[in-house]
Formats: structure tokens, C-alpha cells, sequence
């Protein structure tokens, strides 16, 4: 496939944003059960979710360039019963307002006790809208990762380790934004959302490799033979009713050399999870914030070539119409 | 429940384009169009079509064959295109089967052309939308046209009488006859997507000259013996006329 710059800037925006959002809650759940000091709510909440926010709408500002006619985005929500797309759509703007809604709550320090659970833990307005954030925020990691996987024929995608990918990923990024935005705002977590990014990076490490040897072995179920309906052993393409391109070239071909991308696999690997993974460590026992903020930046930069490779990777079986001009 | 489709006769097809270009002349004015194309004459020319002959070369040579493979929208049974489409402008037509796209809801987002394993959609350049073979559809139910001329224009086209057209869903229509005793296939048969245009295998044909066919055993006159000539100093024609 051919890898489209807006849907790379869109999902792994959305994927910090979505682990940023999730590192904050989390924060909140762990202090409520008393395992982390509180935090200030405006300062560390409410600019928290506006900073995961930031990362939401600047996906949803990239999303748009995919589209040939951006003015009837609109019309995208209404066949949410079949398409993942129609439901990433509507899901994704849901988050966005839990979010903003958490946020707001929070830096207003409207939080009133809802009630009391067991030995006096208070179940807060925001834990609430909390929850019910963090409910849309996993729907919208299962929408995104479903768009790709939902397609069957495009074997390098069609796997659950795409979601889960998507999923730890995002995470991943969002952690570690986490830590590095814990470290001016709340110093005592930047430890726990370190510590949770390692993880989550190592952990992603541990499924987008397999994917990686996965897609490295995959056998195509479609084959010249099954694509014109001819059984014989050897079958080559003369011409492809076109002597220029055409939409088929364009949007499924990523036209670089198996090298280059072989190449951007390495810088995949390291500058997602090799550099952040040492970045992060330093960062936490120097109590480092401007280490943390790099680290965050290396990962993301992977991210963009990690992302670029996911597009290039997978192999389209409309590529067997199209071998020679 | 009806079904249209076209059945493309390998057999037949001598890869010609007259379908390409009558695809492309009918559908570019009418419902479908504009199908626009981009730098005609420059470097890079190129352009929406809904259909496209492509060539393969079968076997080793020398003992190859080539096989002229046109290939339009397959107006699938379960076509993976439309359940993706996030605003419905992809949609199956329940009362004949053919696949079209709303243009004025489509939003050009490409998801339906990465859902299609065979590549029959194409964006267009110019209004930004995602489009395909028809069928025809503005053309197979125009009642002003004579009964015979209500078939996609490609069908009309073919010289060889390649492409054929019609329902088959009806056992006893022409494409459904030809399926069943020619051994007509789908493209792709892994995928579910059940195809409802239909290709005709190649039927090989050999040509075996023996000998004796050749030349006749018993022939009297020796017919096919090389023509008595004169040799070149014997006198010719104009030495024994005289003018």
C-alpha cells in the first residue's frame, strides 16, 4: 500500500493522546486507592487532558487530508452498523468530549462524592466520566486497528495484533508523554508513567516484532493463477492496460526498494523502542524532564516510520493486475 | 432475484480494447462521468476507466500463449466494498445486483478501493470521488433505445463477441447456459467475494497435420507436382507469337 501521510499523522496522534488520557486516569485510580500521592487537579488534570486533547484534534486535523471531499466528512457517521471507519468517526469525537469533559471537571474542581465504596473510598464525578472516557478511548483503539484489520485480503494487516499493536503503541507514546509531563507538573508520578512506559514499550516491542516475523512469512492466498483463472505454473504480465499510471499504481504500490524498506524497519525498531526504552531509564534516575521530552519525541519520530512501514508492508492482491506497464 | 453480469469469453477476447475506448466514450458523457484524464500528452499521462484489457503470457517460451484479460467492476455477491463505506455511497442494488457508487455522498476517503482484492475503483482525479463500471445502468433500461442496443457499451463493442451480458441468476438465460457447459469461473474464488461477472476458460486448441493430408496418395494426374517450366534457352511465349 501506498502509505498516506494524513492517516499516519492520524493515528499516532490519536494513539498519544488516547495512552496520555489513559496514564492520567490511571494516575487518578491509583491515588484514590492511596498507592500515589494526589495531584492538583487543575494543573495536573485538567492541562493533562488538554494536552491529550491537543494530540486528538491535531489527528483529527490530518485525517482530513485523506479525504478527496473533506466538506461531506459529516455524512461518515451514518453506516456505524457495517463500517469501522463509520464507527472510528463517531467514536473518536465521543472521546474527545469525555476528555474535554474529565478536563473541565477537573480544572474547575467540579468533582462532587457520588458515594462511598468499602473502607471509605470515594467515587468521585470525575472517576465517572473517567471510566466512561476510558470505555471510549479503548473503543477508539478497536475502531482504528479494526479499519485495517476488518480487511481480510490484505493479509499483513488482517490479524488481531494489528489492534493490539494500535493499542500498546499508543500506550507506549502516551506514557511516556506522561512521564515527561509529569515531571514539571507532578514529580512523584513521573516515576509510575515511566516505569509504565518501559513496559508498554517492551511489551509492544514483543507484538509488533511478531507481527514483523509474521508479515516476513505470510503465504498470499492470492496468487496470479486464482487472479485471471489460469492453472498453469507460469503465468507473467505483459501489459496492464495502461501505459502511464493510473489510481491502481499509485495508491497500491509504495514504489521504494525491499532495502529501503528493510532499512526503515531498523530505524523502526530503534527509535521506537531501543533509544525511548534507554531515554526513558535515564531520564527517571536523573529525575531528567528534558530527557524524558526526547524520549517522547525519538518515539514518536519511530512511530511515523513505524506507521509508514505497517502501509508499506502490507501487500494489496490488486498488485497481481498490475506487474508490468 | 436478478443478477446482471457480464461473461467475458477468454476464448475470444483478442485484447483489441474496443471495449476500453467505448467504456470510456459512453460512461465519460453520461451518468458516470466525467472520466477524467490527467496529462494526456505530457510524461505522465493518466485517467479513470472502469475497464481495462490487461495481457499475460502463459508458459514458457517458446510454447507460450497470451491471455487478453479484461477486467471491469465484478459487481460481487458479497461485494467487500459496500459494508465499508462509512457514509453509504457505496451500495448494492437489490433489484439487479449491480454495484454503484453515490457521487454525491461519496466523501473520496478510498477505503472501498483498498476493500476491492481485484481493483476495479478508482478515484477520480478531478471531482474526488470513487468510481466504477456501471453496468451501464443508465443504458440497459433506457426504453428509447432499441431492445437490442440495451447492453452495456462494451458488450455492443466487441468485435469478437468476447463480452456478453445478462442475468445469472436465470438458469436459462444465455450467460448462465455458457457458465454451466463452458466452465465458466470467478476471479479470486478465496476471498467469498463471489464475483457475479464470469470468465470463460481457454479452450486449447491443436492443430494436427499429418502427412497423407498433405499429399494425396492416389493422384493421377500429379496435381500438385511443381508446374512445367521451360528452361531458360528453350523459347518462351513471346518467341512464338508473333504480335
Amino acid at each position: 500500500m501506498h502509505p498516506a501521510f494524513s492517516v499516519i499523522f492520524l493515528t499516532t496522534l490519536i494513539g498519544v493522546g488516547q495512552g496520555l488520557f489513559l496514564a492520567l486516569y490511571s494516575g487518578q485510580i491509583y491515588s484514590v486507592l492511596e498507592v500515589l500521592p494526589p495531584q492538583d487537579d487543575r494543573l495536573f488534570y485538567g492541562l493533562g487532558s488538554g494536552l491529550a486533547l491537543v494530540f486528538l484534534a491535531l489527528g483529527l486535523v490530518a485525517s482530513v487530508f485523506h479525504l478527496g471531499r473533506p466538506e461531506r466528512a459529516w455524512r461518515s457517521a451514518s453506516q456505524w452498523r457495517t463500517s469501522w471507519l463509520s464507527r472510528e468517526v463517531i467514536v473518536l469525537p465521543a472521546f474527545m468530549g469525555l476528555t474535554f469533559l474529565y478536563g473541565g471537571l477537573h480544572y474547575l474542581g467540579w468533582d462532587p462524592v457520588l458515594g462511598t465504596v468499602g473502607e471509605g473510598i470515594a467515587i468521585h464525578l470525575t472517576l465517572i466520566v473517567g471510566a466512561l472516557a476510558t470505555l471510549a478511548c479503548f473503543a477508539l483503539f478497536l475502531a482504528t486497528g479494526m479499519i485495517y484489520a476488518c480487511i481480510r485480503f490484505l493479509q499483513e494487516w488482517a490479524t488481531p495484533l494489528t489492534v493490539v499493536n494500535f493499542v500498546l503503541l499508543g500506550g507506549a507514546s502516551g506514557f511516556t508523554a506522561a512521564a515527561a509531563f509529569a515531571a514539571w507538573t507532578a514529580p512523584a508520578l513521573t516515576t509510575f508513567f515511566g516505569g509504565w512506559a518501559i513496559i508498554l514499550t517492551l511489551l509492544a516491542l514483543a507484538t509488533r516484532g511478531t507481527t514483523l516475523i509474521r508479515n516476513a512469512r505470510i503465504k498470499h492466498k492470492s496468487t496470479p493463477q486464482t487472479a485471471i483463472g489460469v492453472r498453469h505454473a507460469q503465468i507473467r504480465q505483459t501489459a496492464q492496460g495502461a501505459m502511464g499510471g493510473s489510481f491502481n499504481t499509485r495508491e497500491f504500490f509504495h514504489g521504494r526498494t525491499a532495502a529501503f524498506l528493510r532499512s526503515v524497519k531498523w530505524v523502526m525498531l530503534v527509535l521506537v523502542f531501543a533509544v525511548p526504552v534507554v531515554l526513558l531509564a535515564l531520564g527517571l534516575t536523573v529525575a531528567s524532564g528534558t530527557t524524558l521530552v526526547l524520549a517522547l519525541l525519538v518515539q514518536y519520530l519511530g512511530l511515523l516510520a513505524e506507521r509508514w512501514l505497517f502501509f508499506a508492508q502490507a501487500r494489496h492482491p490488486q498488485n497481481i493486475y498490475y506487474q508490468a506497464v | 432475484m436478478t443478477q446482471l453480469a457480464l461473461i467475458i469469453d477468454l476464448n475470444v477476447c483478442v485484447g483489441c480494447s474496443a471495449c476500453v475506448t467505448s467504456c470510456k466514450e459512453w460512461n465519460t458523457s453520461g451518468l458516470a462521468g466525467p472520466m477524467t484524464d490527467r496529462n494526456p500528452y505530457d510524461a505522465d499521462p493518466t485517467g479513470t476507466f472502469f475497464n481495462r484489457v490487461q495481457t499475460f503470457e502463459v508458459g514458457a517460451y517458446p510454447h507460450t500463449e497470451t491471455v487478453h484479460f479484461p477486467k471491469s467492476c465484478l459487481h460481487c455477491e458479497e461485494p467487500p466494498c459496500v459494508p465499508v463505506c462509512p457514509t453509504g455511497a457505496s451500495y448494492k442494488r437489490p433489484e439487479d445486483g449491480i454495484v454503484l457508487v453515490d457521487y454525491d455522498k461519496c466523501i473520496g476517503c478510498k477505503y472501498c478501493s483498498w476493500a476491492c482484492p481485484y481493483g476495479a475503483r478508482e478515484i477520480d482525479e478531478q471531482q474526488k470521488v470513487m468510481k466504477k463500471c456501471t453496468l451501464c445502468v443508465d443504458r440497459i433500461y433506457d426504453e428509447s433505445l432499441p431492445e437490442r442496443e440495451r447492453k452495456p457499451s462494451c458488450v455492443l463493442a466487441c468485435p469478437t463477441n468476447a463480452r456478453l451480458f445478462g442475468d445469472v441468476h436465470d438458469p436459462e438465460s444465455e450467460v448462465s447456459v455458457l457458465i454451466r457447459e463452458e466452465g465458466g469461473y470467478q476471479l479470486m474464488p478465496e476471498w467469498g467475494t463471489k464475483p457475479a461477472n464470469h470468465y470463460l476458460p481457454r479452450r486449447k486448441t491443436r492443430l494436427r497435420i499429418h502427412d497423407d493430408e498433405l499429399v494425396r496418395v492416389d493422384n493421377p494426374l500429379k496435381k500438385e507436382a511443381p508446374r512445367p517450366r521451360p528452361a531458360l534457352d528453350e523459347p518462351s511465349l513471346d518467341d512464338v507469337t508473333s504480335w
